[in-house]
């Protein structure tokens, strides 16, 4: 039985197209139903739906042998006892470093001064400022990251930027991009080398699709 | 206050789990002995300058460290038993000659490590100093392999690789040593679209070998891929040469063998082979092992090394679950026939409790299942539900 480990919403849809491209169809949609495990047309693969920043550990402990998850929560997770193969180049976006309008950024960087900064992507955003040798207290939010700099909660945001839509609703602006998001294909290091005759197909079939352009490209 | 709740990541080893290991580290001991491999006892703690020289960062940030009151020197926890076993054969034994050694004890992690997310792992392992060629290799793949086998392990996976891939790639390519750590860690995730990015602007030849590595993984088919694909530097010819070397000798032993030349794993102390054991019950490896002939520099005494370790603590929950043996009651008293009785019981192997005076414990937690009694004048084992116990 080969597991594979997906998150509702954008990174499902997209990934439909890959999936059917290695012959593999849901029989329920995961908008229409409330099961966590979904069968497959075919009998030896099913899906199952877990939160997207959980998908690295589902695969990590080998409760699923296949996952794809954003580059953003790999990233976070750290990536031990994972493989990622393949880069899907499905669910594109950018990390990026958000100021309110009008905050010199850049000055009050030149200043040395210590900058708080609200995110979800904790791990991300120290690496980043590390590299830059700044000093930041980071405080850890689930969402609506937007909000910080507007209450004075934070001086800044690192978060994910699609098209820039709720930065300019928010009258904020993007100054730094630390890195392009897509979604990655991860695969359980002991599953591959224990069930690659398997394994192996899935992967190959995935490879060609992305590569032929299947996937949604934006 | 919750004074008697452990740190997180350390546990206690309950009756059923601490049997069936302890169990274990005797088979493991007796198979190792069988095979010249003698027992060391090294120290928990030594000064870190030899416990953790030679062997790269990782290893010193997941040390323990304490201050010796004695000589105001740091002192760590090992994390590791190898290098404790490569300094024994470096300057403790003095071998000219090959030194087999072997060891069983906790180590201690600062950060919870494998499966079994534990940061005490309980390291058993073998190691072979003063042989450079594939041969010792072999000798402590097939070992590990024997070894895994005899404790009830069937349907192996043995996955094999070789630093001097890569090692031999990044000498030709010159490239820096930031560089090298970005596309170590590229590699061993098999990010192939990261490795690509970061070797962008090397030689084209070794741009292309070092994305190839994340491709080249499978069974044997893979070293006759290599060979086709692979630059043919003299240390890669060496390297493929080695590896088949392994896939003919080991492939009679009922294992399956695979091959992974982007598998790095402990690059910066592993010097040629490395190998990883899996199986299918457990989804990460189980034992690890490799060459690491540099090492012994650090001691002054450089020798090569290979050799193996497993942590029990991640090997039992492979296995089914632990039962505990169930044992037997016997009454209390000093009476000669009663106490010859149960001395013929344990020397049989079997465990007899013998009551106490006014002993209140309940049967269950006893774990007996049978109780000894008198009939007809002769000590007998009943099944505990007809026994008067009950």
């Amino acid at each position: 039985m080969i597991t594979i480990a997906l998150s509702k919403g954008r990174i499902f849809d997209e990934t439909e197209p890959l999936l059917a491209a290695a012959g593999i169809h849901a029989i329920e949609e995961p908008g229409s139903s409330r099961k966590l495990i979904l069968e497959t047309n075919r009998a030896d693969v099913r899906l199952i739906i877990v939160r997207a920043s959980d998908v690295p550990t589902y695969v990590q402990y080998g409760a699923a042998d296949i996952g794809i998850a954003g580059k953003d929560v790999l990233d976070e997770h750290g990536g031990e006892g994972l493989y990622q193969p393949l880069d899907l180049q499905i669910a594109k976006c950018k990390m990026m470093v958000a100021v309110r309008k009008g905050f010199d950024y850049e000055g009050v960087i030149r200043q040395g001064a210590r900058l708080k900064v609200v995110t979800k992507y904790v791990q991300t955003a120290r690496e980043h400022f590390a590299e830059k040798g700044m000093h930041v207290d980071l405080i850890k939010l689930y969402g609506s990251m937007e909000l910080g700099p507007l209450v004075g909660l934070a001086d800044a945001i690192v978060d994910l930027v699609s098209t820039g839509g709720t930065l300019k609703a928010n009258n904020l602006e993007a100054v730094e991009h630390i890195g392009d998001i897509s979604s990655r294909l991860i695969v359980n290091q002991a599953s591959l080398k224990l069930n690659r005759v398997a394994l192996q197909p899935i992967l190959d079939d995935f490879t060609r699709a992305v590569n032929s352009g299947v996937a949604t490209t934006n | 206050m919750r004074n008697w709740l452990l740190p997180e990541f350390i546990e206690d080893v309950m009756p059923a789990e601490a049997g069936r290991i302890e169990c274990l580290r005797r088979q493991l001991l007796d198979l190792f002995k069988v095979h010249g491999y003698q027992y060391v006892m090294p120290p928990t703690l030594e000064y870190v300058e030899s416990l953790i020289t030679g062997t790269g960062s990782k290893l010193d940030t997941a040390t323990f460290k304490v201050v010796d009151q004695l000589t105001g020197r740091m002192m760590g926890l090992r994390a590791d038993t190898t290098p404790q076993a490569a300094r024994i054969d470096a300057h403790m034994l003095n071998h000219q000659g090959i030194a087999r050694l072997c060891y069983a004890g906790t180590v201690l992690q600062t950060t919870p490590s494998g499966l079994a997310r534990t940061r005490e792992p309980f390291q058993v392992g073998a190691e072979l100093f003063g042989h450079a060629s594939v041969e010792s290799d072999v000798e402590i793949q097939r070992l590990m392999i024997k070894a895994l086998q005899a404790i009830g392990l069937d349907k192996l996976h043995v996955d094999f690789s070789h630093v001097g891939l890569f090692e031999s790639l990044i000498e030709a390519g010159a490239i820096d040593a930031a560089l090298e750590e970005a596309l170590y860690g590229a590699l061993l995730s098999k990010d192939k679209t990261l490795v690509a990015d970061l070797a962008h602007g090397l030689d084209k030849t070794i741009q292309q070998a070092l994305i190839d590595l994340t491709d080249l993984n499978g069974d044997v088919s893979v070293l006759v891929r290599a060979q086709a694909i692979l630059p043919p530097l003299p240390n890669i010819q060496k390297a493929l040469h080695e590896l088949t070397v392994v896939a003919d000798k080991l492939n009679h032993l009922n294992v399956q063998i695979g091959f992974d030349l982007s598998e790095l794993r402990g690059y910066h102390y592993h010097s040629g082979l490395v190998f990883a054991a899996y199986a299918q019950s457990y989804s990460g490896p189980l034992a690890l092992g490799g060459r690491y002939d540099e090492v012994g520099v650090a001691f002054g005494r450089a020798r090569p090394a290979t050799g193996f370790s497993l942590d029990l603590r991640g090997v039992v929950t492979a296995l089914n679950a632990a039962t505990l043996a169930k044992g037997i009651l016997a009454p209390q008293g000093d009476d000669v026939t009663l106490q010859a009785a149960i001395e013929a019981l344990r020397d049989m192997g079997e465990i007899v409790i013998q009551a106490l005076p006014n002993d209140q414990t309940d049967l269950s937690e006893l774990n007996c299942d049978r109780a000894l009694e008198q009939q007809n004048g002769e000590w007998q084992v009943v099944s505990i539900s007809n026994s008067k116990f009950n």
